[in-house]
């Protein structure tokens, strides 16, 4: 019996993994062979996936991108026994797209099963809860503040002291909520590790909870991760089977559990305390500040609110210890972070790096460049509230603090690649469009202003009283940015003032570059 | 709420007017309430929806693979506008905003299955065979 492993991350399923498994199961049958496959998730490669997996005597051998028409092929070529073919990458950690990275969070992404608490504990799961629960709650925060970990939904901001507050709060109930929700496009990080490795953001969650003195969890994420959200529910059943959620975890004393909740297409609900009013079944309207969701969160309990990946990263910091972790990265970005490669690229998919990488690195070197063969023109990098970037800029390193001072944010990690065919005036207008639809309505420059912007900028690239409104559009960012009570509208004119600062051109009616002009 | 709103859609293909005074008893709310929170989220419908559902992403990373020119030249086809049904009732068509797969754009979800690298030829399958099915 030989062992296959295919990934069942959302990207392979796209891609046809499905497809490749009825092929491969109806070759096998032909040829009297008899296979186990274990489903995974996806090591981020996308542009390898479907990327087949064959336990061999060398260890397990990849071939990717797997096509259904491939397989009697590879099944010829001897496949089964790690054969040569040109799809075959070899050991996937030796290949140089992986052996590159830190990975860290997702070292068993793509390699475990997902399913499967047993094999999480396997591949050395679990031991940074195991020591959590040894420790006080205020010796586990001190570890988590020492490892210099800032939170990767986009703001940065230090976990352990958010922690530390949440700690201290008093107020009985206390919450820990998953912030999955993960609206950001050109990213997908959130969604491969739940989908690859659910059992990680149990253990972080837990560790949160025995840290804060919570003993309940929410995991809030969106409609369009179905996946996501049948892997995660899954897991925490699978966990608490094991012991290693519920009233008493592996006989420690401390009780913690969690449940899966799904949002309903709104990407404000991102924002924590919009998300915390639709976790109460409410509106996702955002509230105002303070109260922090430490001190007055969940039903007004103290609730600790946290991204995925940011969970993801303390049980790494737990097991090595928080100096190993804050040895990688640069400045005040310490450790790695999840990277997404998106749009207009050649090799597309998650790369997990420490901080301070070019953005030029990650583009050409991990992303290959263009994926359709075209020059490069712009890079948004921190999702559709991140800045538009030209080519001048791609040195700036990947770190939180020097983002900022190129006028951008790094947000998620999410990098989405552009090439010359674009039109930045319409990605301007696009982001005002974003804006006005999903604005929460509860403050004036974000609701009217985002629909006036998408009004200037009309006017704007017809030419219609250009000076003036460009004047108009100024006042409007300005307003904006000053008046708004949340990143929605505040963040809104990142992309739009980048798109006019680095790229005029494109707002220039009179010599405007015409969509045919580029082919 | 959600959960609940979620269930009818799922049972009933949407959040039909009626259930709302029913939802508001069952929670002991105001009907002005939940029809607000109906009303907030997008993936809540007042109708239902054809036989199968189409969810095509429109953010920046399929953006920069061509979705705008994809999903304008499969609504010329087919004569639909966002959140329109082919006449026929095989067929609605959803905007999405990203879909987590933005490392293979432009894509999808048909029925909550994930669709990538889409092109007119794949989608104008994915029309024939909602047709038949
Ligand atoms: C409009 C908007 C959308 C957001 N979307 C997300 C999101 O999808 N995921 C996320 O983790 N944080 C998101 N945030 C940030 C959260 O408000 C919050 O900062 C985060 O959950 C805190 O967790 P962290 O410290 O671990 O990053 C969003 C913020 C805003 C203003
Ligand atoms: S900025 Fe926009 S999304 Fe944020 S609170 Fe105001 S209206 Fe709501
Ligand atoms: S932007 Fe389309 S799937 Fe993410």
């Amino acid at each position: 019996m030989t062992r296959i492993y295919l990934p069942q991350d959302a990207a392979a399923l796209a891609l046809g993994a499905e497809a490749v498994l009825r092929a491969l199961r109806a070759e096998a049958a032909r040829r009297g062979v008899v296979l186990e496959v274990v489903r995974t998730g996806s090591r981020g490669a996308v542009w390898l996936e479907p990327l087949l997996e064959v336990e061999t005597a060398e260890g397990r051998i990849g071939y990717g991108p797997v096509r259904a028409g491939d397989v009697a092929g590879l099944l010829d070529a001897g496949m089964l026994e790690g054969g040569a073919h040109p799809l075959r990458i070899g050991r996937p950690d030796e290949h140089p797209w992986f052996a590159g990275q830190t990975r860290l969070t997702f070292a068993r992404c793509g390699v475990v099963d997902p399913s499967s608490a047993g094999d999480y504990v396997a591949h050395g799961g679990f031991a940074g809860l195991a020591k959590a629960l040894a420790m006080s709650g205020e010796a586990i925060v001190d570890e988590v503040k020492l490892s210099g970990l800032r939170g990767r939904g986009g703001a940065g901001f230090p976990t352990g002291i958010k922690w530390n507050t949440v700690r201290l709060a008093e107020g009985g109930r206390k919450y820990v909520v998953c912030n999955a929700d993960e609206g950001d496009s050109g990213t997908f990080a959130d969604r491969m590790l739940m989908e690859g490795d659910p059992f990680l953001l149990i253990e972080g969650m837990a560790i949160a909870g025995v840290a804060v003195g919570a003993t309940k969890g929410y995991v809030y994420t969106r409609s369009e991760y179905p996946h996501a959200v049948r892997a995660m529910r899954a897991a925490i059943l699978a966990a608490r089977r094991a012991g290693w959620l519920g009233e008493n975890i592996r006989g420690s004393g401390h009780a913690f559990d969690m449940e899966v909740r799904v949002g309903a297409g709104a990407y404000i609900c991102g924002e924590e305390t919009s998300l915390l009013n639709s976790l109460e079944g409410k509106r996702g309207v955002v509230r105002a500040k303070p109260p922090l969701p430490a001190i007055e969160g969940l039903f007004g309990k103290p609730t600790v609110v946290n991204n995925v990946l940011s969970f993801a990263a303390v049980p790494w910091i737990m097991e090595h210890g928080a100096k190993a972790y804050a040895d990688f990265g640069t400045g005040r970005s310490l450790g790695t972070l999840a990277v997404q490669i998106a749009g207009n690229v050649r090799r597309g998919g998650l790369v997990e790096l420490p901080f301070g990488l070019p953005l030029r690195a990650v583009i050409e070197e991990w992303g290959g460049g263009t994926a359709t063969g075209r020059p490069f023109r712009a890079v948004q990098v921190g999702g559709p509230l991140g800045a538009y970037f030209p080519e001048s800029l791609l040195d700036t390193p990947m770190d939180y603090e020097a983002f900022a001072r190129a006028g951008g944010l790094l947000g998620h990690g999410g990098v989405t690649v552009f090439d010359d065919s674009v039109d930045l005036s319409r990605q301007a207008r696009f982001a005002f469009e974003f804006c006005a639809a999903e604005s929460c309505g509860k403050c004036t420059p974000c609701r009217i202003g985002a629909v006036r912007g998408v009004e200037v900028i009309d006017r704007i690239t017809a030419g219609v009283e250009t000076a003036k409104n460009f004047a108009v559009l100024d006042d409007l960012l300005e307003v904006m940015t000053d008046a708004s009570l949340c990143a929605m509208g505040g963040l809104t004119p990142v992309p739009v003032g980048s798109a006019l600062k680095h790229f005029p051109e494109d707002f220039d009616a009179t010599a405007r570059r015409l969509p045919e002009a580029a082919e | 709420m959600l959960p609940i709103l979620h269930a009818l859609q799922e049972r009933f293909g949407c959040v039909p007017h009626e259930a709302v005074p029913l939802v508001a008893e069952a929670l002991n709310l105001s009907r002005a309430e939940v029809h607000g929170v109906v009303t907030f989220y997008h993936d809540y419908r007042a109708t239902p929806p054809g036989r199968h559902v189409l969810k095509l992403c429109r953010a920046e990373a399929c953006q920069a693979m061509g979705a705008e020119a994809l999903s304008a030249g499969l609504m010329r086809r087919l004569g639909l506008e966002w959140h329109g049904t082919t006449a026929d009732g095989s067929l609605t068509l959803e905007p999405a905003f990203c879909l987590g797969l933005c490392a293979c754009a432009p894509a999808a979800l048909l029925d909550g299955e994930p669709m990538a690298q889409l092109d007119d030829l794949a989608l104008d399958r994915v029309v024939a065979e909602a047709q038949r099915a």
